[in-house]
Parts: C-alpha cells; sequence; structure tokens
C-alpha cells in the first residue's frame, strides 16, 4: 500500500510501544486517524519505575504516564481505555472490540504486550499472592510493602531482585526463592549474577537457590511457600517473578506467523502487509547480531518499534536501528547492559566487582558482543557505540584502566 | 513552579511552566517539546535527553554528578554547558531557566 493510501491507524495495545508509535507517527507528520486500544485504564505509562520509585512510594501515576491524558485530544488521537480488542478480521481489515464494535483500519499495529506467568502452584490464587506487571500491580502491592512484613519472591529475573531491592529498604524481611542455582540465571552470567547474589546478600536478603516451590501456603491469605524438599518459607507477601509471556492470542485467532512472539521482518511487518508488530509481543531480527530473531523485553525494543513502524507507515527516512539496551536499578548500583550476551564465549572484566562499580564484557571470538556495566556508564556507552557500529577492541584493552574507555572506544576499528 | 523556555535548534521556542520536584526533561516531554527524546523516562540509561544550559544558569541548575558527566561524555556535539535534563530537578530556583536542544540526540 503506498503510504497515501493510509488514513486509519489501529493500534492495540496502550503500553509504552504503542503509546510511542502514536506519538511518533503525529511527530512524523501523519495526519489521518490514529487509533489507541487499550485494556488498562490508564492512558500509556513507563513500567521500569512500577519495581523501583514506584513500590517506593516516590513516585505517583502521574509522573509515569509517558504523556498527560490531554494531549491525546489535543492531537487528534482517539485513546480508548479500558477496552479490549478480541477479534481481527483481516479479509475486511476490522477490528472488533469488546461490546461488538467494529472498526476499520488501513493499517494496524500489534502493541499486546506480554503477561505475566502465574504460579504454576496450588494456593497462587490466594490474596497476597502478587503478579507485577502493571500499576494495578503496584497499586496492590505497595501498602502492604511496610517494615516487618514477610516478602517472599518466587524468580530472581531483574524485576524481582528489584522489588527484592525496595522491599529491604523499607524494612521488609526478604527471601528469594530460585529454581536455578544462581540469580539472574537467564540474563547475565554467572560471574555478575554472582555479585548481585553477594550484594543482595550483604543487604539482609536471604536465598533458597535450586529450591522448588510446591505450595502456596495459607486459607484465606498467603501464609507461607512450601518447598518440594519439606522447607517451609513464612510469607506475608508472595511476587511472582517468574517471567512473561507474549500476548499473541489475537494474533493466532487471525492466522498471523507466530513462534515465541509475532514473528515479523526487520521493519516489524508480520506476514500480513497491512498488520505490524512491535515492542514485547513481537520477534523480529535484530541487524547487529546477524539478523537473529530474537524477542526482546525493554523500554528500548518497545521505542524502536514505534520508531521503525512510524518511519514505515509515514514513508519517512528508515530509523537507524540502535544496538540493544536495557538497565536495571537494585540499591544504589545502576546496572547498564548493551548488546546481547548469549552465545559469548569469553568475558573481559575493566574494574573489580569490590568497588561495585565495574564492567563485563562478553566476546563471541574476537567480537564484542555486549556488556554489563554496574556504575560504569562510559563503559556501557562506549561498549553500546562498538556494538552498533560493529567495531571489536582487544580484551587487553579494555583491561587497562589506564586508558580512559572514550579513548578506546576512538581508537577502536 | 519555575518557567523553562526551551529553545530547539531551529531557534523555535517553547516556555513551560514546570512543577517544582519534575526533572527539566519530563517538563519537555509532558508538553512534546521536540528534540528531547529521554527514551529512558529518565534513568540515566540513554543519554537522549542533552540540553545546553545557557550559561547564566550554570550556578543554579548545579554540578553534574559523575554519573551523569561519564554519559555526556560520549554524547555528540558537547560542550561546556551541556547536561542531561532529566538529572536538573525543577525548583523555584529555576524560575526563568533556558536551555537550549542539539541538533540531535543519537
Ligand atoms: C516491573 C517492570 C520493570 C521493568 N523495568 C525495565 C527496565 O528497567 N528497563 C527496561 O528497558 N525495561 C523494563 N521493563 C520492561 C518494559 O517495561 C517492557 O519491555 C515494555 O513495557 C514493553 O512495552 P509494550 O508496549 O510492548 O508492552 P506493555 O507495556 O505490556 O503494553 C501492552 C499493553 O497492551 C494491552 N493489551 C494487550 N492485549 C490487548 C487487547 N487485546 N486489547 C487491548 N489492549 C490490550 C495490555 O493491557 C498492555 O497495557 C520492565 C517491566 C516491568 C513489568
Ligand atoms: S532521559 Fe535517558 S538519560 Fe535522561
Amino acid at each position: 500500500m503506498s503510504t497515501g493510501e493510509i488514513k486509519r491507524v489501529i493500534i492495540i495495545g496502550a503500553g509504552q510501544a504503542g503509546g510511542e508509535t502514536a506519538q511518533r507517527l503525529r511527530q512524523a507528520g501523519f495526519d489521518g486517524d490514529i487509533t489507541l486500544i487499550g485494556e488498562e485504564p490508564a492512558p500509556p505509562y513507563q513500567r521500569p519505575p512500577l519495581s523501583k520509585a514506584y513500590l517506593k512510594g516516590e513516585y505517583d501515576m502521574d509522573r509515569l504516564l509517558l504523556r498527560p491524558a490531554s494531549v491525546y485530544a489535543e492531537e487528534n488521537i482517539t485513546l480508548l481505555t479500558s477496552l479490549r480488542a478480541v477479534w481481527i478480521d483481516r479479509a475486511n481489515r476490522r477490528v472488533r472490540v469488546e461490546g461488538g464494535r467494529e472498526l476499520p483500519y488501513d493499517v494496524l499495529v500489534l502493541a499486546t504486550g506480554a503477561k505475566p506467568r502465574k504460579l504454576p502452584l496450588v494456593g497462587a490464587d490466594l490474596d497476597g499472592v502478587h503478579l507485577f506487571r502493571t500499576a494495578a500491580d503496584a497499586d496492590a502491592l505497595r501498602p502492604r510493602m511496610v517494615s516487618g512484613a514477610k516478602l517472599v519472591v518466587v524468580g530472581a529475573g531483574y524485576i524481582g531482585l528489584e522489588a527484592a531491592a525496595v522491599a529491604r529498604q523499607l524494612g521488609l524481611d526478604v527471601t528469594v526463592i530460585e529454581t536455578a542455582v544462581r540469580p539472574l540465571a537467564r540474563v547475565t552470567s554467572p560471574e555478575v549474577a554472582g555479585f548481585f547474589l553477594d550484594e543482595h546478600t550483604r543487604q539482609g536478603v536471604r536465598f533458597v537457590l535450586g529450591g522448588q516451590p510446591a505450595l502456596i501456603k495459607g486459607r484465606d491469605r498467603v501464609t507461607g511457600v512450601a518447598l518440594s524438599d519439606g522447607a517451609d518459607v513464612p510469607a506475608d507477601i508472595v511476587i511472582a517473578g517468574i517471567g512473561v509471556t507474549p500476548e499473541v492470542a489475537l494474533a493466532q485467532q487471525c492466522g498471523l506467523a507466530v513462534e515465541n512472539g509475532i514473528v515479523t521482518n526487520r521493519q516489524c511487518l508480520t506476514s500480513d502487509p497491512a498488520i505490524y508488530a512491535i515492542g514485547d509481543c513481537a520477534a523480529r531480527p535484530i541487524v547487529h547480531f546477524d539478523e537473529r530473531v530474537a524477542r526482546l523485553e525493554s523500554v528500548h525494543n518497545a521505542v524502536e518499534g514505534a520508531k521503525i513502524v512510524a518511519a514505515a507507515i509515514t514513508g519517512g527516512k528508515p530509523h537507524v536501528e540502535e544496538a540493544p539496551w536495557f538497565w536495571s536499578d537494585q540499591y544504589d548500583l545502576k546496572l547498564q547492559i548493551a548488546g546481547l550476551f548469549q552465545g559469548y564465549d569469553h568475558i573481559v572484566l575493566r574494574g573489580v566487582m569490590a568497588d561495585r562499580a565495574f564492567a563485563a564484557f562478553y566476546y563471541k571470538g574476537p567480537k564484542l558482543i555486549a556488556v554489563d556495566a554496574v556504575n560504569r556508564p562510559a563503559e556501557y556507552l562506549g561498549a553500546k557505540m562498538l556494538i552498533q557500529t560493529g567495531r571489536t577492541v582487544a580484551p587487553s584493552e579494555l583491561e587497562d584502566e589506564s586508558r580512559p574507555m572514550k579513548e578506546i572506544v576512538a581508537a577502536a576499528r | 513552579m519555575a518557567k523553562i523556555t526551551y529553545i530547539e535548534h531551529t531557534g523555535k521556542e517553547h516556555v513551560i511552566d514546570a512543577p517544582n520536584g519534575q526533572t527539566v526533561m519530563e517538563a519537555a516531554v509532558k508538553h512534546a517539546v521536540p528534540g528531547i527524546d529521554a527514551d529512558c523516562g529518565g534513568a540515566c540509561a540513554c543519554a537522549t535527553c542533552h540540553v545546553y544550559v545557557d550559561p547564566e544558569w550554570l550556578a543554579k541548575t548545579g554540578e553534574a554528578s559523575s554519573m551523569e558527566q561519564s554519559m555526556l561524555d560520549f554524547a555528540n556535539d558537547v560542550e561546556d554547558n551541556s547536561r542531561l535534563s532529566c538529572q536538573i530537578k525543577v525548583s523555584d530556583a529555576l524560575d526563568g531557566l533556558v536551555v537550549r536542544l542539539p541538533k540531535s540526540q543519537h
């Protein structure tokens, strides 16, 4: 379809990816209809602070919003909140929403995100057992995060560990149960995982590693988590932090190609040329990683999808993709990640972990593929730049702390 | 509350009433000032909220932390008065602040 024929864009999912798409379409000069449909009551908001400043009570909902609610009307974006899209009719290019109304589109953008996995255990529905994805989830948790309360986090991923850090800062008693033998097993190296394990332990978090939760105990309210080896961990609150599954129900219903996420090409186009898919629900070839198809769960990926799609719909200059990036805040540690570490064969450390400021660089052969930088922003940005431009540096250069990162990056090829 | 003037690279001005406690970045993004991307939402992780603080105001906006300074080292067209706007907190003392935006954040 030539871009001039696109008069009506519907975006399903008013999260970060959907919200950014609407905004960037307008910024790129698109003057047709934009309808943004979201199941949650709030206009698009940022999720990262939910497990950080918002959980601590330092942020309110207004501050989470990507844009004030009034902006959508001002920019002539039809924002339909608390409304679920239930059916896609590709042949007639229509979306049906709850209640039966049908809305026509020329281009459809699926930005349906992901939903948190429920604990597959008896007792998972007890009062006091929380999922952690939405502002409503955080709001339910917040009043219970009081000093002295016993929190059990099941799953030691970034969100679980961030919640654990906030809980310790608020004076809760915190236990993290993880089925793997180390925390962050899916997302970082044993070395960096070990650093975070030590840090949390020092801050008073107890870990049950290699632990198999068998049952959530309690009558009306949760009272604890029973492990398969017979041990019991008492709990007033349980947070399930065992990851998410991409929200692909609509894509499957209308017959789009779906694997681990809705499959798209580099332009975020699905197997239907009138339908794009972006953000946590979609998997696309990552240009800096030999076009390996990956479903990334990050703000970077949500924003990137929005930029790619806005450029494609308006026929503008294609967006130049950035190397993937991510961050996590725990206590006073800022972890900044660039690239994708999967498949690395060696790791190079710059700085020492005991200083609580170091960077772990991941190599595949001679190629630098990722960095985990703790309180080391120069190493993070420098490595991001190298990965983005396909350059690399010898490990010995990075190990030499006497040379500033900027200089190393400038000399790299 | 502080009145803040954002001047785009093209010279276009945006005058915004920014509430105390927000950051200079947030006030701009909430009012859709073009030229501040702020992809990370203020987490000091993206360096796409770069501004030039009008020299008269440098004393009042304070100094960049070492974290911010290291991020700025890698931004484009950095000057002595460069700051990451997500790291400047709005207060009454900044009433009248003028910041200029770079040509590009990437
Ligand atoms: C607690 C937490 C902390 C995080 N911290 C970080 C971090 O520090 N750094 C980072 O980079 N990333 C972080 N992330 C990840 C990041 O927030 C996500 O990758 C990002 O929000 C994905 O955006 P999205 O728009 O694809 O999905 P979502 O934000 O999940 O939005 C999808 C929206 O679509 C709606 N929807 C789904 N189906 C339908 C339907 N049929 N009809 C209508 N609406 C529908 C959903 O209700 C939802 O509101 C964090 C995530 C969480 C939950
Ligand atoms: S908004 Fe990302 S660094 Fe300022």
